[in-house]
């Protein structure tokens, strides 16, 4: 990867993975040293969220915004002022986990002239083949499309987070690059990395470039 | 076979609608069920079908009597206030003999309560809901391949007897994602000679109708429609029974809770108590009679559940009293974890509740 960017952005179809990504991505910069915070800009989905990993972001030493209602009983789409901390001052690496869909990337186009002004920003899309609105490239290009007209900003790589939860093999795997290939070729943006778990990453790490270990999150059951 | 896809609990409802034959979808979002209603509003214009964003639940729920009343496979979703809300065209369905499917993905209550799970509309969905004397059938999922395994058999069950058919989940169960193949869908035609579908002069015209003029008329079609109801409970009960041959103490849960309880008696069993669980999948009709079975040969029941005990007198009705029966739950959008539903287990083994 070239020169890594102030602030990245992850976006994508809900359910393909974009908070789970979002905060191990954060965890791996934290680990090369770097400051890092991480804001959870989910206004559409109150469940399974950023917040879920709060006590391991904390941890590890990375400033988690989000809103104040997170995990809470309150289904208010509100989000907290100190994300302008993180759009505004440039002193420290910015993660932005970004709600599903175009619905949820409503809110990133409350910052998105900021961040176009700044210009040291990646936004990635979060894909995963096994998600049934986006099993084929057509329907990923259809969501990413939605997602840029509402969030004013255009993608500037892909994150294949192809997945079947715990139950993912080395081929499901290895069968999602080229569908991920097929999405970049399509939309003209590179793959920047692809997602494994560290069950599976000795039988595919000499056969997939740019690969990312992730750990998924906690189950409740 | 066709492949695995990871879903959540709301789309693989959505999906398994589709796949039995569903073209009408009738909602207004609410969490956590929205994901059905934003399944449905992707899926349905691709496949020619209608997905209708009604003004209101009482709009969406009089949108599924129409067109029901024409024969067509139909169905809405919402979660316990906007279930509420839906009741009186429930009853409407319920006394013009009008199938559908009806998803209630519960949250916590009373009034606005909180967007965390619950199971605290048992009472509402089994024992009616609504005014009359009227059953719906209701399917209580514990796993995403459950939620579209029984979204389908609610269909054909709904056709077969011409009742509301609702499936209990609940928020976790509608947010959580698990890998699911939605293959295996059979959908049983039923003929409907009772639809509105124009006579074209050719036959005498049907009415779907709940009003009676004739108080002895009335009372005769609640008598028929409880005959039926009688045939719903003699042949359509399902459970499942888990570790209950040598168990000396029964849980009983649905749903959530009764996932969490299978982890609880793994790992009750480890410390050599014995314990097993009905888990009822059809909440009415109840599993009265394995229950009354379970009453000769355990010491005591436990109802998990994640209400203030609900599901608890319809265990204490079904086994007669015969064994105590205690309650392990937590409220408010809570869900008991293994510890706490294991805790319960050893102190009723102990016998000092």
């Amino acid at each position: 990867m070239d020169k890594l960017k102030r602030v990245t952005l992850f976006a994508g179809h809900y359910g393909s993975g974009k908070t789970n990504v979002a905060v191990n991505y954060a965890l791996m910069l934290k680990k090369k040293g770097l400051d890092v915070a991480i804001a959870d800009l989910d206004i559409v989905n109150p469940y399974f969220r950023t917040k879920d990993s709060q006590k391991e972001l904390e941890e590890n030493g990375i400033t988690l915004i989000s809103s104040l209602y997170a995990g809470s009983n309150v289904d208010l789409p509100a989000l907290p002022a100190e994300i302008y901390s993180l759009v505004d001052i440039h002193d420290r690496y910015a993660i932005f986990d970004i709600g599903g869909d175009d619905r949820g990337a409503t809110a990133l186009g409350r910052y998105a002239d900021a961040i176009k002004e700044e210009n040291d920003y990646e936004l990635l899309l979060v894909l995963n083949r096994f998600r049934p609105l986006s099993k084929t490239p057509e329907l990923a290009m259809e969501i990413m499309h939605e997602i840029e007209t509402t969030a004013n900003m255009r993608f500037t790589g892909i994150v294949n987070d192809s997945n079947l939860g715990e139950e993912t093999t080395a081929e499901d795997v290895l069968e999602s690059v080229e569908f991920a290939q097929k999405v970049s070729e399509m939309a003209g943006i590179p793959i920047r990395f692809t997602t494994v778990t560290r069950k599976v990453y000795d039988e595919v790490k000499d056969k997939i470039e740019n690969l990312m270990v992730i750990h998924l999150q906690d189950k409740i059951v | 076979m066709s492949e695995k896809v990871l879903m959540k609990g709301n789309e693989a409802i959505a999906e398994a609608a589709i796949k039995a034959g569903c073209r009408y979808y009738f909602g207004y979002p609410i969490t956590p069920q929205t994901e059905v209603a934003a399944y449905m509003s992707k899926r349905m214009p691709k496949i020619g079908g209608t997905f209708l964003q009604a003004e209101s639940e009482i709009a969406a729920i009089n949108m599924v009597i129409g067109v029901s009343s024409t024969g067509k496979r139909v169905m809405t979703s919402s979660s316990s206030p906007g279930v509420s809300l839906k009741s009186e065209g429930i009853s409407y369905l319920a006394g013009c003999d009008l199938p559908a499917l009806v998803v209630n993905v519960q949250r916590g209550g009373p009034g606005l309560g909180g967007i965390q799970p619950s199971q605290s509309d048992y009472f509402q969905a089994t024992k009616g809901g609504s005014h009359g004397d009227y059953h719906n059938i209701v399917l209580a999922p514990s796993s995403v391949s459950e939620m579209a395994m029984l979204t389908a058999k609610g269909f054909n069950l709904a056709d077969k007897y011409r009742m509301v058919c609702m499936i209990l989940a609940d928020g976790t169960m509608g947010q959580m994602m698990e890998p699911v193949a939605i293959d295996d869908i059979v959908i049983e035609e039923v003929a409907k000679p009772w639809a509105l579908t124009g006579t074209e002069c050719k036959r005498p015209r049907n009415i779907v109708n709940s009003l009676y003029l004739k108080p002895e008329q009335l009372e005769q079609k609640n008598f028929e429609r409880f005959e039926k109801y009688k045939t719903v409970e003699e042949n359509e009960v399902m459970y499942e029974s888990y570790m209950m041959d040598d168990a000396e103490i029964c849980i009983v849960s649905f749903g959530i809770t009764a996932r969490v309880s299978k982890n609880a008696i793994v790992a009750a069993r480890a410390k050599g108590i014995k314990v097993g669980m009905i888990r009822p999948i059809t909440l009415w009709p109840f599993p009265k009679k394995p229950i009354l079975e379970a009453a000769d040969k355990v010491k005591a029941f436990i109802t998990v559940e994640m209400n203030m005990g609900q599901m608890i007198q319809d265990v204490e009705l079904a086994e007669r009293c015969k064994k105590p029966v205690y309650l392990c739950n937590r409220t408010g959008g809570m869900i008991p974890s293994p510890e706490e539903v294991l805790a319960s287990i050893e102190k009723v083994n102990g016998g000092e509740n």
